[in-house]
């Protein structure tokens, strides 16, 4: 039976939500006000209120290429999803569906590998990039942020397919399906919101990933992380031009993540409700 | 195609890429400093007059650089052909084998027109190991105006004596003027270097001869206690926030009487598109303490220097020549003025009458220059070289440390005894543990 909500409490919790939302995405808002201030404003204190100047967008896009960066982070993002879905639906499904003694092992070894910090193995990355020529290469990347994603992508998946009865796939198998077709035919298909969510998530993660995109890369394969970065400045006042850049850089996923929000919340909360 | 097939292609696929680089593209790391950024629209000066090179900028934060190059040099990545350090590394990396020395910049390099006290910090047994871009030291940026309202003249080479009492009536917390705004930032290269560099002017040191630290020294407290009461008295609220460019504002913005700090500054707050206090400015050398001849030796270059990773020396060191060359200077005077011109690195510069007519602040830059000698720091005799720093590579990590303890005793989380007697323990355990004290 559903409960009553008084009309008091609705009001209290629309504006407890708008609190919450607007304190979540205030450093996003303070970064766009303050890239439109001049650098004297921007370093002078707290304000909401900028001079509305443009100038800042076009000493950016004048001093440095957006172009470029912007189309490696593109590709970085779109090429290690893809890569680690291709990798991660088949993973997922043994382990969902034909999971043996070891298989929770296994999902906590994956997951363990997250918690290391990424500076710990540096050097042995790095000089694995120089031997096989993968430094400062889109490809070298991609495999790179395809593999600290992985164990995310394979949990989320994992989650997902336990959400589907395996009585469809078998009924598929005696049906005469290939392992493959019961894979891309049956198992994909009903997992689609799954999926959308775990790939939209990967590409968000994929194009703000700022440790890796920096250290294993110099002009060609830089992603718009490289690009925030060097707006830096220890002699000079930078508070707006960075301000200008990160709001460049993080337009694109914002705008994919507003157009996607409703497939990101539907994969979000699959299988919550049974 | 099955996923097998798919899997194996893209595996072999990774595993033949090649460097796309081309066999003249410069690789050239920066920082994002003005005159990099000039440098950089410059760029297509050299390569119209040497078509066989192109070059590549690659512009990072000073510490994300830092790091960076250390990892590519270690590890012999061979990414960058062109990095830009500061004076601190120069030395430690030529003692590493980490750069190549300099010898192919040319017959009309005129090696012998670069400042001395500069060329001096980046050699190493008689050998140039980076070129200086430009140059620095410290001195005093003082409002002219409220010096004189306080009744006051600046004298030739003022003392801390002088300064804390004009600091004191130069102060109008009612208007938010303060009479000095100084670095409190924690930082080896923030707050560390002025206190670094107040020490010098004090008679104190980092070490003595045989590496023990000297925190427990009178020379650090009264350095220390100087500096804590005058950023009480006289300092801007939040100072242990401050870095050079939250200092920086606070002066183009009148909010400073005086403010000692890098030289560069000097173009910046007397630019009247920037400042609002440009034709009220002048300078002074930076202060000696009363009995103690010692201006503190603050000396800080940026430098172009060529990686031992590099397989492109020979036209790195081209580049590097244009750059750091008289011929250089005259082309950016042409395109953007004098006073634009990098400063710090060429006596020739300094006896430009064009250059000495557009900045009012070469004469002071120069003085202060000429009186930095990072050779002999201190007033004590020192095992190390190096004036607003230590030239030793433990020294990033111990100035922060002991740069965040003297950060909380101007936000007042400490006292000046509890944090000198942290830095004290903090370097003796480091300094042990890196085996300079046996």
């Amino acid at each position: 039976m559903a409960r009553k909500v008084t009309t008091g409490a609705k009001i209290g919790w629309t504006i407890a939500a708008w609190v919450v939302a607007l304190l979540i995405f205030f450093p996003i808002l303070y970064a766009l006000i303050t890239s439109l201030k001049t650098e004297q404003e921007a370093i002078a204190g707290f304000s909401l209120i900028p001079s509305g100047t443009f100038e800042n967008y076009v000493t950016v896009q004048t001093q440095r290429d957006y172009f470029k960066p912007f189309m490696n982070s593109v590709i970085l993002s779109l090429g290690s999803t893809i890569l680690a879905l291709i990798i991660a639906i088949p993973s997922a499904w043994a382990m969902a569906f034909a999971p043996t003694k070891r298989t929770k092992d296994i999902l906590m070894w994956m997951l363990s590998t997250k918690m290391m910090p990424s500076v710990a193995v540096l050097l042995p990355i790095f000089i694995i990039f120089r031997t096989f020529g993968l430094l400062d290469s889109r490809v070298g990347l991609t495999v790179m942020l395809t593999l600290i994603n992985l164990p995310i992508v394979v949990w989320m998946l994992y989650t997902y397919f336990r959400e589907i009865p395996g009585e469809i796939l078998e009924a598929a198998r005696m049906d005469g399906a290939s392992l493959w077709k019961e894979i891309v035919y049956v198992l994909t298909p009903m997992a689609v919101p799954g999926i959308a969510s775990t790939l939209l998530l990967n590409i968000i993660l994929a194009w703000n990933e700022a440790f890796w995109t920096i250290q294993l890369t110099t002009t060609n394969a830089a992603p718009l992380t490289a690009f925030i970065a060097s707006f830096s400045s220890p002699q000079g006042l930078f508070w707006a031009k960075l301000s200008a850049a990160s709001t460049m850089a993080i337009a694109p996923i914002l705008i994919l993540g507003w157009f996607s929000q409703k497939q990101l919340v539907r994969g979000l909360t699959f299988g919550a409700v049974k | 195609m099955t996923l097998k097939t798919f899997l194996l292609g893209a595996c072999s696929a990774m595993a033949f890429v090649a460097n796309a680089a081309s066999a003249e593209t410069l690789t050239i790391a920066t920082v994002n400093n003005s005159d990099m950024i000039r440098m950089q629209g410059l760029t297509s000066e050299f390569t119209k007059a040497n078509p066989d090179i192109q070059v590549n900028w690659v512009t990072l934060e000073e510490n994300v650089l830092r790091e960076r190059v250390t990892t590519d040099i270690a590890a012999n990545g061979g990414q960058y052909d062109i990095v830009t350090i500061g004076n601190y590394e120069v030395p430690i990396w030529a003692k590493q084998q980490w750069l190549l020395p300099l010898d192919g910049l040319g017959d009309n390099y005129d090696m012998d027109d670069l400042l001395p006290a500069i060329r001096g910090g980046l050699s190493v047994d008689s050998k140039l190991y980076a070129a200086p871009f430009y140059g620095e030291s410290a001195m005093i940026m003082y409002r002219t105006d409220l010096l004189e309202k306080a009744g006051l003249k600046m004298p030739e080479n003022p003392t801390w004596e002088f300064i804390a009492d004009a600091a004191k009536k130069m102060t109008d917390r009612g208007n938010d003027i303060n009479g000095i705004c100084l670095r409190g930032k924690a930082g080896w290269g923030e707050n560390m270097a002025f206190l670094s560099a107040l020490n010098n002017s004090f008679g104190g040191r980092w070490f003595d001869e045989n590496w023990k630290p000297q925190f427990d020294q009178p020379e650090w407290k009264e350095a220390l206690t100087f500096y804590a009461d005058l950023m009480k008295e006289a300092g801007p609220a939040g100072a242990s926030s401050n870095g050079f460019n939250e200092n920086l504002t606070l002066f183009q913005q009148g909010k400073c009487g005086m403010w000692m700090d890098a030289t560069v500054a000097a173009s910046m707050v007397s630019n009247p598109k920037e400042s609002t206090v440009a034709d009220k400015v002048n300078y002074a050398i930076f202060p000696s303490k009363e009995g103690v001849n010692n201006h503190g030796n603050w000396l800080w270059s940026w430098n172009l220097a060529v990686p031992a990773s590099s397989q492109k020396a020979e036209a790195a060191q081209k580049f590097i020549a244009w750059a750091t060359s008289k011929e250089y200077t005259a082309l950016v005077a042409s395109k953007e003025g004098w006073a634009n011109v990098p400063p710090g690195t060429r006596t020739s510069l300094y006896e430009n009458a064009d250059y000495k007519k557009a900045a009012a602040f070469a004469e002071p830059t120069l003085a202060a220059m000429t009186a930095a000698d990072i050779t002999k720091p201190t007033v004590k005799p020192v095992p190390y070289t190096g004036g607003q720093f230590v030239a030793i590579p433990e020294f990033q990590a111990l100035g922060t440390t002991v740069g965040q303890l003297f950060s909380a005793v101007i936000a007042g989380q400490s006292t000046v005894d509890d944090a000198l007697a942290a830095a004290q323990a903090t370097a003796t355990r480091d300094m042990t543990r890196a085996g300079y004290i046996k």
